[in-house]
Order: structure tokens, then sequence, then C-alpha cells
């Protein structure tokens, strides 16, 4: 363990210095102030609190941003040590693989941690200026935190896996960036019209909620949006998380963050120096 | 401390390392010789278990290559030694040194030693090929390898420092380390090391003393004799030698008739200003072995 901790020392300075942590921060900063000033106008949902709504689009704008950043993190994990040429040395350490990319693994997760807290703490802080009664959405935002964090964790897992199988940062660039493209944005588009030519029948009803599950940025949404009783404001999944328990879609995010990590190891064990 | 049995490394299609057998004692020194894709590298990394070998049976201390006993008993200097440029000096040696389970202080002794104490606090980024290269020698040192194995170690290094990097490997032969570095500058390793070890082609032409390689080859001797002012063409005359210059006879002889040969020049007296022993270099050996092989 002291190993891994060694490992993650280092890899953190070396997220200060390429100032990803700038970056991370950053990011997550400016898309909660854009969501909070947007989303203090007036909603027309009755009965929520201004902090609830606030979570609920944030959960819409995490299942974009942090598997990006995760992945962005993660792309010159390994194949920027086979391009700098560092990886043969390390290999002849007493050191593991997989204690190898545990120590990059809590470094990123540590700098994904921080820009979540101040991102989401922003947009907590506008909510309760907002007005009164926001505390009823405190749970909803521990939740959106922690889960959060768990996405994140599942991108950088198979984000390390696409680094040790393209072997060269360019390569494993694209390879993350065309798995982003795929699993977030166009895997929903699909599913979406698939839903949409099956005009309500037996793919809607047996099929649809299963894709969605084994996705995890659907499973993540499905289960913030179900767990805070907040389904009716997301377009296009709503009918999917009614018929879903929030246990489940859990399940199958930290199933992922487990499985990603576990992809990572095995494609590292292949690479030769 | 590393023994070597029958390794033999393909590459798809080619043949890197054929049946090479060579073992290094503790406190010895062995320098791997040998033209660029010779194969030295390659050897050097399935010692330490980086890449696996074809066939054969590799061992260092007792364990298989890569084994965590191997991995703790030995050190590696890569041929090109690279870190991360963001880190400095001090940072990636400390990393090192837990890595090994050493207190991270350490890192600023080992620098001191490897003559980066003033730069330990820059990034790697902004080091010269040798500077980086001394860093590498400063994690090869932690914690007391019992088998070192160096790739071209002093390429990138100025004469001084070269010097210096010896003297540390004397000191770690001495306290019992076994030491195996491959090297392109043969001048260097002729005084330095115990044994070497010839590749050629992936294959091992000489395991040898220095002393025996040369019996072995027996290559002729080269003897220089400085004559006195104006005596020169009768020195070359009486030793039916061939005259270099307006001074200098040069004379060649086989090994054992080294000693007939200095006599004769002794026998000239006053004739003769100086004389200069050459025994074959080991550029003139590693030439020999070399070409034998080839043959
Ligand atoms: N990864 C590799 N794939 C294919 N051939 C290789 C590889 N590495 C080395 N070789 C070949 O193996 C031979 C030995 O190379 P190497 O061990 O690097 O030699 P040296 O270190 O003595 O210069 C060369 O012919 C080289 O081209
Ligand atoms: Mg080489």
């Amino acid at each position: 363990m002291s190993r891994v901790i060694a490992g993650a020392g280092a890899e953190m300075r070396i997220a200060m210095r390429n100032r990803w942590v700038a970056i991370a921060v950053a990011m997550m900063a400016l898309f909660a102030l854009v969501l909070s000033a947007a989303g203090s106008a007036p909603t027309g949902r009755v009965g929520a609190d201004a902090l609830s709504v606030t979570v609920a689009s944030l959960t819409s704008l995490a299942v974009y941003l942090v598997p990006l950043l995760a992945l962005l993190m993660s792309f010159d994990a390994v194949a920027g040590e086979v391009e700098r040429g560092t990886l043969p040395l390390i290999l002849t350490y007493p050191v593991s693989r997989a204690e190898i990319l545990a120590g990059k693994f809590l470094a990123h997760l540590a700098v994904l941690a921080l820009a979540l807290a101040v991102g989401y703490g922003v947009a907590a802080a506008a909510a309760f200026a907002a007005g009164p009664g926001a505390a009823a959405g405190l749970a909803a935002l521990a939740r959106l935190g922690a889960t959060s964090l768990a996405l994140g964790a599942v991108f950088l897992g198979v984000g390390y896996a696409l680094s040790a199988l393209a072997r060269r940062p360019g390569a494993a660039a694209g390879l993350v960036i065309g798995l982003w493209l795929v699993l977030v944005v166009l895997y929903d588009l699909g599913l979406l019209a698939a839903v949409v030519a099956d005009g309500g029948g037996g793919f809607t009803t047996q099929v649809f909620p299963w894709l969605l599950l084994a996705n995890p940025a659907d499973a993540f949404r499905l289960y913030n949006l179900a767990a805070s009783g907040a389904a009716g404001v997301a377009a296009g999944i709503g009918g999917a998380a009614q018929t879903i328990p929030p246990a489940w879609a859990l399940g199958s995010l930290l199933a992922w963050v487990a499985g990603g990590f576990a992809l990572a190891i095995l494609a590292f064990r292949r690479v030769t120096p | 401390m590393l023994t070597c049995t029958q390794v033999t490394k393909d590459y798809a299609g080619v043949r890197a390392l054929c049946d090479v057998t060579l073992d290094v004692a503790p406190g010895e020194r062995v320098a791997l010789l040998g033209h660029n894709g010779a194969g030295k590298s390659t050897l050097m990394k399935i010692v330490l278990g980086l890449i696996p070998a074809t066939s054969g049976r590799v061992t260092v201390a007792g364990a298989g290559p890569g084994s965590r006993t191997a991995r703790e008993a030995a050190a590696y200097l890569p041929e090109n030694a690279a870190f991360h440029p963001a880190l400095t000096g001090r940072e990636q040696i400390a990393l090192y040194l837990r890595l090994r389970g050493e207190a991270a202080a350490k890192a600023g002794a080992l620098l001191e030693r490897v003559g980066l104490g003033a730069a330990a606090d820059r990034r790697i980024g902004t080091y010269s090929k040798g500077m980086r290269q001394r860093v590498g020698l400063a994690q090869a040192l932690i914690g007391r390898p019992r088998l070192m194995v160096l790739d071209e170690p002093t390429s990138g290094l100025d004469p001084v420092s070269r010097r210096e990097f010896y003297a540390i490997l004397d000191e770690l032969a001495r306290a019992g380390a076994a030491i195996l570095l491959s090297s392109h500058a043969l001048t260097e390793v002729e005084a330095r090391t115990d044994r070497i070890a010839i590749l050629s082609k992936g294959r091992l032409v000489a395991n040898d003393t220095l002393g025996a390689l040369r019996r072995e080859a027996g290559l002729p001797i080269q003897i220089e004799v400085a004559a006195r002012p104006g005596t020169v063409g009768e020195v070359a005359e009486r030793l039916s030698g061939t005259r270099v210059n307006g001074v200098r006879v040069a004379l060649h002889c086989g090994p054992d008739d080294k000693l007939a040969r200095l006599g004769q020049i002794a026998g000239l007296g006053g004739l003769i200003e100086d004389v200069e022993v050459m025994p074959p270099s080991l550029e003139d050996l590693y030439t020999h072995f070399s070409r034998r092989a080839g043959e």
C-alpha cells in the first residue's frame, strides 16, 4: 500500500504541474456557475426547492463532463510512459502493474473529487443564496457527488485500458474521444431512435431498460433521477427510470468501477516494454 | 548471482540471441561488448524479466527473472534513462526509494553522490542527457543491489564523470555486488572490468578475462622504439623493424617472442632512447573474436 501511495503522490504532483488540477476545477466551477445562473430563472416546477432543481440539472451536466474529464486525465497513463521510455525501468522495481495503476488511479480520483467538490459547492452555494428550503436537496447533492466520483472512476479505468491498448498517446487520445462519443452521446441517441421506431412494443418494455442499465453513464443518470424522485424533469429516459429500481442502477455503476479497473490491469499486463 | 543458460530470443522472424550462456558472480564486474544490434539490450531485458526468452534458463539471486526476489535483488540502468520531465530529480529519486521500501529522505544523499546535488530541485525536463544518466545511476544505487544491470551507462557522460562512475562501480563490487554492464567504448572498460563477454550477432563469441583473451587470440604485440638522434636508420636495420618517422621504429612480434625481442633491443644499448610495449588493444581483440565468429 505504501508503494501505491508513493506512486499517487508523484502522479498528483504531475497532475498539478500539467495544470490538470486547475483545468478540471475551473471547468467544473464554470459549468456549475452557468447552470446556477440559468436555473435561477423560474422553472415552472411546483414544490421543488432550489437545490433539488440544481441537482437535477447538475446530473445532466455531470453525465457529459465527468466522463470527459476522467478520460482526458487517463489516456496518457500507460501510453505516455511507453512513449517517454519510462516504463521499462519502473517495471524492474518490486511493484506490481496493478499497484502502478492503483497509484495513478488514486491521484486522478483525488483530482476529480476536488473538481467535483468545487463545482458542486459553487452550485449549492448559489441555490442557498436563491432562497430558503434548499437544505431539502442536500441528500440528493451528496448522492450526486458520490456517484459522480464513481462515474469518474469507471472512465478512469476504461481510459487506462485504452491507453494500454493504444500504446501511443495520440492513438489513445483518439480512442478515448471515440469512446466518449459512443457511450455518452451516440448510445442514448441510438436508444431513443429505437424506442421511437418500436412505438411502445416489446423492445421498449423488455430490452430498453437493460440496455440503459448496461451503460455506466445511463446507470448514473437513472440512479440520480430515480433516487431524487425527479424523474419527471428528465426527458427521454423518464419512463424507464420508473421501471428500474435505483439500487440496480447503483449496482451497475459500482460493477463498472470494478470492471473498468480490472480491464485496465488486464490491458496493462499485455504491454511488453 | 546471475546465471544465463543457453538463452535464445527470437523477435518475429529475427534471432536476437542464440544459445547465450553467461554467469556473473558476486563482486565481479563483467563487460558485455558488441556492435549495435548484437543483442546486449535484449539479454539485459531478459535478465530483468521485462521480456521473456524464447528458450533457455535465467536465474537472478536464485529466482526466476522478474520474480519478486529477483526484482528486489537487481537494479537496472536502461539504455537511455528517461524520467517524467515534470518531476524534480529529488522527487523522482524519492519515488524510486519508496518503491523499494526506503525512506524518501535519502534522495538528497544519493543525488549528491552522483554529482546532482545542486540540480536536485530542478525539474528533470531541464536536465542534459548526462544529468539524466546520473539520475539513472542514482536510482540504480538504491538499497545496495546485489546485481546491477547497466545498459551503456557511460554514454552521455564526460570523461571526468566516467571516472567517477567507475569509482562508484568499484566500490559496489568491493561490497559484493555483481555487475553486468554493456558498452561501446572499449578502451574505458579495459581497465575497469574483471571479465569481458563479446556478443556478435546474438552469439557469445568470447567470455574470459582480458589476459586470457589476449593469450587465446595470440595477436601480435607492437613494440615502438625511440632511437637517439641520427641513429634511427641503424636501429631500424639492426632490429629489422619499420621506420615510422625520424626517431621511431615499430616492431611486431608474437606473444612468445616478446622477451627475445626486448633482449635484442636492450643489446643496442646507447642507440635507444625509449621503448614502449603495446599489447593488442581491446579493439583488436574485439575485431578478432567478432570476425572469427563470422567465418
Ligand atoms: N522489439 C523488437 N522487435 C523486433 N526486433 C527487435 C526488437 N528489439 C530488438 N530487436 C532486434 O534484436 C537485435 C538485438 O537488438 P539489441 O538487443 O537492442 O542490440 P544492442 O543492445 O546490442 O544494440 C537487433 O537486430 C534488433 O533489431
Ligand atoms: Mg542496446
